[in-house]
C-alpha cells in the first residue's frame, strides 16, 4: 500500500488566485552543462499539493479542450490536492497511457495551460509539471497499476513503430482487448524519445518503465524488424496473420539544406547526431564502442526543438563555442520557450537572421566553417511568419569543427515505398482518413509524424489513440463480415 | 533469435559466421546487407550478407578483424547471441542474363561479391571471376567463388598465388583478350573500386560498385553515409548499396570513410590492452 499523504484544504476562488505558480527546482546551468542527468527535477510533494491547490476546478474547463488526448485536468489535479495520488495517476490514465513522458516533453505552454483561466490575469495552473509529479510519485514507489483489459477480442493488430504514435495505439488497442505486437526497427523500443530526445529532458530509465507498462498489458515487441525489409505490409496481413496493421513509422528522413559542402567531415545530421549520443550512448565512448567527435566549435542550424537539443548536447560533450544559425528571429523561432530559455541559460551563442550560404572546408574534406548571410525582416509568407530577405553585402565566415543540420525531417520512406497501393501526398507523407486515420488500404491505418510530418510527441499519441479507435470500429466490422482483409498483392 | 551456430576462420583474422535469423534468411537477395551489434554497449557496423539459407533460418556473415568491433567478433564463440542482427537492408542487386560479367573481389569484398556472383550464373550469364588479396591467405572463399564462376582468375600483391599485381592488371588483360563485356561488378577497398571505374570508363563497360561507407541505423534515418552520385548526394543504406561505379564520387567516399580514424584508433588500442594482459596471463597459468 502507498504511504498515506495528507491532503491540502480547499481554497476560496479568491484566496487561489492569490497563491502564485510554484517554481520546479533545476540543475543549475553551469553544473549541468557538465553532465546529461535530467535538469529539471520535479516537484516535491509539498510544492504539488500547494500547485493542486490553484485549480479553480471550472465546470467547464478549457484545459481539457486544450489537451490533445483530453485528460480530465480538474479531476487529477483534484486528487493530488486531496492527497490521492494513486488515484490521480488512474485518472490521467484513463485517457494518457504516457504520463511521465508527457508531463515533461509536451508543450503545455500552447495547449492546456495557455487556456487556463488563471492565465487571462495570473499564471496557469502548472499543469505538466503536476502529470509529472503523480507519475514519478507512483514509479520510484513501484505503485502503478495496470490499466483494466477488456476480454480477448480474438484479433490481432500490427503497430509498426515504437515511438509515441505507436505506444499510445498499442496501450489503446490492448485495453479494447486486441493482441497487439510493436514491430521497431532499431535495437531498443521507444522511436524518438530513445534515439532523438536527450537523457537531460526525458531519462532513458522513464521510457523503458512506460513500454515495460505495455509488455505487462500483454503487448509483444519486436526490436530488429523493419518493416518494408523485414516483412511487408502485405506479409504482416497474409502470412504473419494479422487483421489490422497501424503504420506509425515517423519523420525518420534528414533533410540537408542543399548548399555547398554539406558532405564535408564533420557536416552530421541532427538524427546522426542524437543517436549516435542518445541511442548509442557515444558521450561515454570508448566505454561505449560507437564514437562522436563535436572538436571545440559547433554550429547547429536550425531552432527547433530538436535543434535545441543538438545544440545543448555538444555544450554537454565538451565543445567550447556552441552556435546556433538561425535565419529568422527568436520570436520565429519554433522550439518551445522553455526549451530556448534553458539554451540560453547554457550559454548558447544564438546567431538570429543569419542563414548558411555554404560550409567550408580544407583538402582533407573535414569542416573548416560556414559563410553566413545576415537577414532581416520583410513581409509575412505563408506561414503568416515575416519573411527573412538577405542583407546585401552583410556575408561572413565563422570557424567551426562540427556542423549539426537541425532543419527537419521527412516521412522515411522504407515502409510507404514497400507498400504498393498506399497513397502517399507530395511530401511522402501518408494521407489518411480524418476521423479514422485509416489510409487507402483498407484495414491499414496511419498516424503521427508520418501523416502529419515532423510535429510533438503529445499529437503522435493523440493520432496513436485516435487510430486505435478507427481500428477498433473496423475490426467490429470485419467481424460482423461488412470489411474484408486487403487482398494479396 | 541471432544465436552464432558455426563459426571458423577462414583465413587469417577473417571468420566466418553463421547465424540464426530465419526472417532475413528467407527475404534475403543478393547485395542486401545487415545491421549488427554484437553486444549492448557495441557499435552498430553494417556487414554484407555471404549466403542465406531459409530452410536452415541462417544467415552467413563473413567479418574481417579491423577495428575493435570486429577483433571483439572475431573471440565470439559458438551459442553466443548476437544483440541485434538487422536486415535485409539495401536494395538487391539488379540480376537479369546480360551476357558475360567480370565480378570482381578484393579482401573482404569477396564475401558480399559471393551470391552476386552466384546470382548472376543462374540467371544464365557467363561469369568470369577476378579475386585479388595481398597474399595468398587472404584471398578468401576460392573455392566457393569458382563453383559461382565460369572461370576465375586471381591476383595478389606478393604474387604469393596467381599472377602477381592488383585485380585491375586482370582486368586489363581480360579486355584485352575477351574483348568487351557486358558488365562489370566490382566489390572490395574503395581505392579498388575506383581503379575499376577508371578502367572500364574508356569503354563504357557498365559497372557496378558495393559501397562501404559508414552507418548508425542502416534505414535511411541518419545520413552518415551519404555519398555523390553523379552530383546528387545519395544514402548508402537505403539507395544503394551499389551504384553505377562511373557516377560515383569515389575521392569522397574515401574522406569520408576517415571520419573517425582517431577514434577507431583509440577503440583498437584499448582492446588491445586489455586482452594481451589476459592472454599473458593466461600464458603463466598454463
Amino acid at each position: 500500500m502507498a504511504e498515506a499523504v495528507q491532503g491540502v484544504p480547499e481554497l476560496t476562488k479568491a484566496e487561489r488566485m492569490k497563491v502564485p505558480r510554484h517554481a520546479m527546482p533545476a540543475q543549475e546551468p553551469l553544473a549541468r552543462i557538465r553532465n546529461f542527468a535530467e535538469v529539471a527535477l520535479g516537484y516535491a510533494a509539498e510544492s504539488a499539493l500547494k500547485e493542486a491547490q490553484r485549480c479553480l476546478q471550472c465546470a467547464n474547463p478549457p484545459c481539457v479542450k486544450g489537451c490533445p488526448v483530453a485528460i480530465d485536468i480538474p479531476a487529477f489535479v483534484e486528487l493530488i490536492r486531496k492527497g490521492d495520488f494513486a488515484g490521480s495517476l488512474a485518472k490521467i490514465q484513463e485517457t494518457n497511457t504516457l504520463p511521465a513522458i508527457c508531463g515533461r516533453v509536451c508543450p503545455q505552454e500552447e495547449q492546456c495551460e495557455i487556456v487556463c483561466v488563471l492565465a487571462k490575469k495570473y499564471e496557469p495552473v502548472a499543469i505538466g509539471r503536476l502529470e509529472r509529479f503523480v507519475a514519478d510519485w507512483e514509479r520510484v514507489r513501484g505503485e502503478v497499476a495496470t490499466p483494466q483489459l477488456a476480454a480477448p477480442s480474438g484479433h490481432r493488430v500490427a503497430v509498426v513503430g515504437s515511438g509515441p504514435a505507436g505506444l499510445a495505439c498499442a496501450a489503446e488497442l490492448a485495453r479494447f482487448g486486441h493482441e497487439v505486437t510493436i514491430f521497431e526497427a532499431l535495437h531498443k523500443p521507444g522511436g524518438v524519445l530513445v534515439y532523438g530526445i536527450p537523457e537531460f529532458r526525458l531519462p532513458k530509465e522513464i521510457v523503458a518503465f512506460e513500454i515495460d507498462n505495455l509488455t505487462r498489458m500483454g503487448v509483444t515487441l519486436r526490436s530488429n524488424f523493419v518493416i518494408g525489409k523485414t516483412a511487408t505490409v502485405q506479409e504482416l496481413f497474409h502470412e504473419h496473420g494479422f487483421d489490422a496493421v497501424f503504420l506509425g513509422t515517423g519523420a525518420g528522413l534528414p533533410y540537408f539544406l542543399g548548399v555547398p559542402g554539406e558532405n564535408y567531415i564533420g557536416v552530421l545530421s541532427a538524427n546522426e547526431f542524437l543517436t549516435r549520443v542518445n541511442l548509442m550512448k557515444a558521450f561515454d565512448f570508448p566505454r561505449t564502442d560507437t564514437p562522436v567527435r563535436t572538436g571545440r566549435r559547433v554550429a547547429v542550424v536550425g531552432s527547433g526543438n530538436v535543434a535545441m537539443d543538438c545544440l545543448r548536447v555538444a555544450k554537454r560533450l565538451g565543445a567550447e563555442e556552441v552556435v546556433c544559425v538561425y535565419r529568422r528571429t527568436r520570436n520565429e523561432s519554433p522550439a518551445r520557450k522553455e526549451e530556448l530559455e534553458h539554451a540560453e541559460e547554457e550559454a548558447i551563442d544564438f546567431r538570429w537572421l543569419s542563414a548558411p550560404l555554404a560550409i567550408l572546408g580544407n583538402e582533407e574534406g573535414f569542416v573548416t566553417g560556414m559563410r553566413i548571410q545576415r537577414m532581416e525582416l520583410g513581409e509575412p509568407d505563408a506561414s503568416g511568419r515575416r519573411r527573412p530577405v538577405p542583407i546585401a553585402g552583410s556575408e561572413y565566415e565563422i570557424a567551426l569543427d562540427t556542423v549539426v543540420m537541425g532543419i527537419g525531417q521527412g516521412p522515411n520512406p522504407l515502409a510507404t515505398r514497400s507498400t504498393p497501393g498506399l497513397e502517399l501526398n507530395r511530401h511522402g507523407n501518408i494521407v489518411a482518413d480524418e476521423k479514422t486515420l485509416m489510409t487507402s488500404i483498407p484495414g491499414v491505418f496511419a498516424g503521427g509524424d508520418i501523416v502529419t510530418g515532423a510535429a510533438t510527441v503529445i499529437l503522435a499519441m493523440g493520432a496513436g489513440k485516435q487510430a486505435a479507435v478507427g481500428i477498433h470500429e473496423w475490426l467490429a466490422r470485419l467481424a460482423r463480415g461488412e470489411v474484408t482483409k486487403p487482398a494479396p498483392v | 533469435m541471432f544465436s552464432i551456430v558455426h563459426k571458423e576462420e577462414i583465413a587469417p583474422k577473417f571468420h566466418r559466421f553463421v547465424v540464426e535469423a530465419p526472417e532475413i534468411a528467407r527475404k534475403h537477395r543478393p547485395g542486401q546487407f545487415v545491421m549488427v551489434l554484437a553486444d549492448e554497449s557495441g557499435e552498430r557496423i553494417p556487414l554484407t550478407i555471404a549466403a542465406s539459407d531459409a530452410d536452415a533460418g541462417t544467415i552467413t556473415l563473413v567479418v574481417q578483424e579491423i577495428g575493435k568491433t570486429t577483433m571483439a567478433m572475431g573471440l565470439l564463440t559458438v551459442g553466443t547471441k548476437l544483440a541485434s542482427v538487422v536486415g535485409p537492408l539495401g536494395t538487391p542487386t539488379h540480376i537479369e542474363r546480360f551476357g558475360t560479367v567480370v565480378c570482381i573481389g578484393g579482401g573482404a569484398g569477396i564475401a558480399p561479391l559471393l551470391p552476386i556472383a552466384a546470382g548472376l550464373k543462374q540467371a544464365g550469364n557467363r561469369v568470369l571471376s577476378i579475386l585479388g588479396g595481398r597474399s595468398q591467405d587472404l584471398v578468401i572463399l576460392r573455392a566457393e567463388v569458382e563453383a559461382a564462376s565460369d572461370e576465375i582468375f586471381y591476383t595478389t600483391d606478393d604474387g604469393s598465388f596467381g599472377r602477381k599485381g592488383l585485380v585491375t592488371h586482370a582486368l586489363a588483360d581480360l579486355i584485352k583478350e575477351r574483348g568487351r563485356p557486358d558488365l562489370v561488378v566490382a566489390i572490395g577497398p574503395a581505392v579498388m573500386m575506383k581503379a575499376v571505374a577508371e578502367m572500364t570508363r574508356p569503354n563504357a563497360i557498365p559497372t557496378l560498385a558495393s559501397l562501404n561507407s559508414i552507418m548508425v541505423d542502416g534505414t535511411g534515418m541518419c545520413g552518415a553515409c551519404r555519398v555523390a552520385v553523379d552530383g546528387q548526394t545519395k544514402f548508402v543504406c537505403v539507395d544503394g548499396p551499389e551504384f553505377d561505379a562511373h557516377k560515383v564520387d569515389f575521392d569522397l567516399l574515401i574522406k569520408r570513410l576517415r571520419m573517425y580514424l582517431p577514434e577507431e584508433q583509440t577503440a583498437r588500442e584499448r582492446f588491445l590492452a586489455s586482452h594481451t594482459c589476459r592472454a599473458t596471463a593466461g600464458v603463466s597459468d598454463g
